[in-house]
């Protein structure tokens, strides 16, 4: 396969008005054009100017990711939209909870396991724990599935964030 | 000192202002419930006529041909939920063919939003995706910031339309008004007009060394003004390489000039699909590579450097790969360009150009759009040809419906100045013609407009004939009655085996008496030597004329690309066919 067809990940990041109704239009985009949806974080980040912040992982060729950049920069609400993963290096994050059931040996694998995943416990009774895990979505991946045999319950992710390396905005 | 009270003004009187101080003159809409506090305002003031239409869909295609005849915004207004939702099929129209629009629509009071109250529905949800922006406003004190707001997005950048949801309360709460601000600053908003010049640069080394080369340019040259058009045609001259406009070009380039190849994609001439295919440079200005240009993407143009000019910057790289793209207005680079071309007075290979013409010249011989008039039945093309005849020295103006007749009209009605055909080229919308010659007769009260239609598409909005009689306007409607509807009926003998599954005009009204019930004119035609009297008539009656032209049943319009074929395999007549099979990938098109 040529690199023009090669279907990749990208991480881009989206400045946008806070206002009613810019993530509908933002999914819409994905979902009327046929574009995946990875993963997806939007909150407030500047409160001042009421601009949230957009993170979508997406999936595609180079030329559809490029399409999809185009088509989010034409709505009237985006300020500005990048493509962390073409524009150089950056880092992602990601924060998942994790809720664990059990007694005795696995409960106390369990544990130890989360503190060699630096993940904190924060919610505790004599047979549950709640873990908060933040790093990688491998990271986060591969915690969770060490956990499904130690008597995991539910997992709640918060899908990725992502920011440049280096002083630039962005 | 008054209170503020007394002095303010009502929501829908300050919508009313907003409307006047961005020079609306005419409003296309539909009262009801939600909006009647606007059509209070309205009735209090004589500076905005408003044109009521009989459906809501109508009233956004006669904006839409008001704004494609005048350059200007169409404003359009319509009550809560059912009148919202009529309007969807016009506004995705006007995004498709990137048309400016604002269009006011009622909405519930705001207290009510969202409990499923009388005649509600979820406006800015449903026309999200059919508008190029909307508002709900739910603060009377930002709604003229929004209106003109609504305008600068509709008008700026690639035009379209945007669904202003005003809530009843909002339209009848108080505040002061104040002079807008102009011209409006947007807080993200900026499209990007003016080409980057190292670009046009590169465009004009292509362009100028150039062997074979050829101009395909689009909508964005009209949507850009009509200065657009002039520089367009003055490039070209100077350049003296061959044209080809699309569907929603056509008048950007004068249709009689001896460099213009006519059409071009699905029903385009021969020479000009040609010409794409073996051309060596493409000048793609406003034009965005559309399905019905390009068939076969992968043989698309398979040896040229392309260019492409656009303002809007998802519209390159999106379906053809380029090796120029351009982001920019159509006039502002066509205007570097001719700067360039003065300046450094290139030197065109004469000799390659020349041998290119004459490649071209023996392809335009093949005479695509020839057709045979015997004695007995009307062909279509020749009913248009006769219809042009007659108007071509008239100030006139043309609209469609959709189908074959579309086709033929921009085949055989020669354009030579741009904003004088409207047609529904991107959604392709039965209903459009009649209703768009409304607001373009509105705009134009002198002239002649005429709606070329198809018996089976003037039925989708047949019900304006009453807006035409009483607003007077003489609009011409002529149908060409072929008893089918014809592109399906034409696309069922290529593709379905002739079998013509509901796509024969059963129980047609008898459009002599329907116009006459209407308080318009009929005329009726079926046989060719009377054809060119009718024509004479129709134009010298004042009103709304129907002119039904029974026309040749089984004819079809060629030259055709099949679906999923490319620009050199293309079926030049019914011969052509007998001997070719769409292939099953075509089938799966439209």
């Amino acid at each position: 396969m040529s690199p023009l067809e090669t279907v990749s990940n990208h991480t881009i990041a989206v400045l946008v008005d806070n206002e009613p109704g810019i993530l509908a239009r933002v999914v819409g985009l994905f979902s009327g054009r046929g574009y995946n949806i990875e993963s997806l974080t939007v909150a407030l980040t500047d409160a001042e100017e009421n601009l949230s912040r957009i993170t979508i992982v997406t999936t595609g060729t180079p030329m559809v990711v490029e399409q999809i950049k185009a088509q989010l920069e034409r709505l009237v609400p985006v300020h500005k939209v990048h493509d962390l993963t073409v524009e150089g290096p950056h880092i992602e994050r990601e924060l998942a909870l994790v809720k664990v059931k059990g007694t005795g040996e696995k409960r106390a694998e369990a544990l130890r396991l989360a503190d060699i995943f630096r993940a904190k416990v924060i919610d505790t009774k004599t047979d549950s724990f709640v873990f908060e895990v933040t790093g990688t979505s491998d990271k986060v991946q591969t915690f969770v599935e060490l956990m499904s045999s130690l008597g995991l319950v539910d997992v709640g992710r918060t899908g990725i964030v992502a920011m440049t390396r280096g002083g630039a905005a962005f | 000192m008054k209170k503020p009270e007394e002095s303010a003004t009502t929501g829908a009187d300050l919508l009313v202002k907003a409307l006047i101080d961005e020079d609306v003159e005419v409003v296309f809409g539909y009262p009801g419930g939600a909006v009647l506090p606007i059509y209070d305002s309205l009735f209090k003031q004589n500076k905005l006529r408003h044109i009521l239409v009989r459906h809501e869909q109508a009233a956004v295609h006669a904006a839409e041909g008001y704004a494609r005849s005048t350059g200007k915004v169409g404003v359009v207004l319509v009550t809560s939920g059912p009148g919202a939702t009529n309007a969807v099929t016009g506004l995705t129209d006007a995004l498709m063919d990137s048309i400016p629009l604002v269009c006011l629509t009622g909405q519930v009071p705001t207290h009510m939003i969202g409990n499923d109250a009388f005649q509600e529905a979820d406006t800015t949800g449903i026309t999200r995706p059919c508008t190029k922006h909307n508002y709900l406003v739910k603060d009377v004190a930002v709604l003229p910031r929004t209106v003109h707001e609504a305008f600068y997005v509709a008008r700026s950048g690639r035009p379209g339309p945007v669904v202003i949801d005003l809530p009843k309360d909002v339209l009848m709460n108080k505040h002061e008004y104040a002079a807008p601000k102009m011209p409006v600053q947007h807080k993200s908003y900026r499209p990007q007009t003016k080409p980057d010049q190292a670009k046009i640069e590169q465009a004009f080394e292509l362009i100028a060394k150039a062997k074979k080369p050829v101009f395909y340019t689009g909508g964005g040259v009209i949507n850009s003004g009509p200065k657009a058009s002039k520089l367009l045609t003055q490039l070209v001259h100077l350049t003296g390489y061959p044209i080809t406009n699309t569907l929603m070009g056509l008048g950007s380039f004068p249709a009689s000039d001896k460099q213009f190849l006519g059409m071009l994609g699905m029903h385009g001439t021969y020479e000009a699909n040609l010409a794409m295919y073996h051309c060596d440079v493409m000048i793609n200005i406003g034009a965005r590579f559309d399905d019905r240009i390009t068939g076969k993407i992968a043989e698309f143009s398979p040896h040229s450097k392309k260019i492409h000019i656009d303002i809007d910057n998802s519209s390159l790289n999106k379906s053809v790969r380029v090796d120029l793209p351009i982001v920019g207005d159509a006039g502002m680079a066509l205007e570097e360009l001719i700067k360039l071309w003065k300046a450094k007075q290139p030197k065109v290979d004469q000799k390659a150009l020349k041998a290119w013409w004459a490649e071209i010249e023996t392809w335009r011989g093949r005479d695509c759009l020839a057709y045979t008039q015997g004695k007995e039945i009307i062909k279509p093309q020749y009913a248009l040809e006769r219809l042009y005849h007659h108007i071509k020295n008239k100030d006139h103006y043309i609209t469609t419906e959709v189908g074959q007749h579309q086709m033929w009209a921009a085949q055989f009605l020669k354009f030579e100045q741009p904003n004088r055909w409207m047609t529904s080229g991107g959604l392709g919308t039965m209903g459009y013609g009649l209703p768009a010659a409304l607001g373009v007769q509105i705009a134009h009260p002198e002239a002649l407009v005429i709606d070329v239609a198809g018996e089976a598409s003037i039925m989708m909005n047949i019900q304006e004939l009453s807006t035409a009689a009483q607003y007077r306007l003489p609009v011409k409607i002529f149908i060409l009655n072929n008893q089918y509807m014809g592109m399906v009926r034409q696309w069922q003998e290529l593709l379905h085996g002739g079998r013509y599954s509901e796509s024969y005009s059963e129980a047609l009204p008898d459009f002599v008496k329907l116009a006459d019930a209407f308080g318009a004119t009929g005329l009726r035609c079926h046989e060719p030597d009377k054809l060119d009297d009718v024509i004479k008539e129709m134009i010298a009656i004042k009103g709304p004329v129907i002119v039904d032209v029974a026309v040749d049943k089984a004819e079809n319009c060629f030259p055709m690309i099949p679906s999923g074929a490319a620009h050199n395999d293309m079926l030049l007549g019914p011969e052509d066919r007998a001997t070719r099979q769409v292939s099953e990938e075509g089938m799966v098109l439209v």
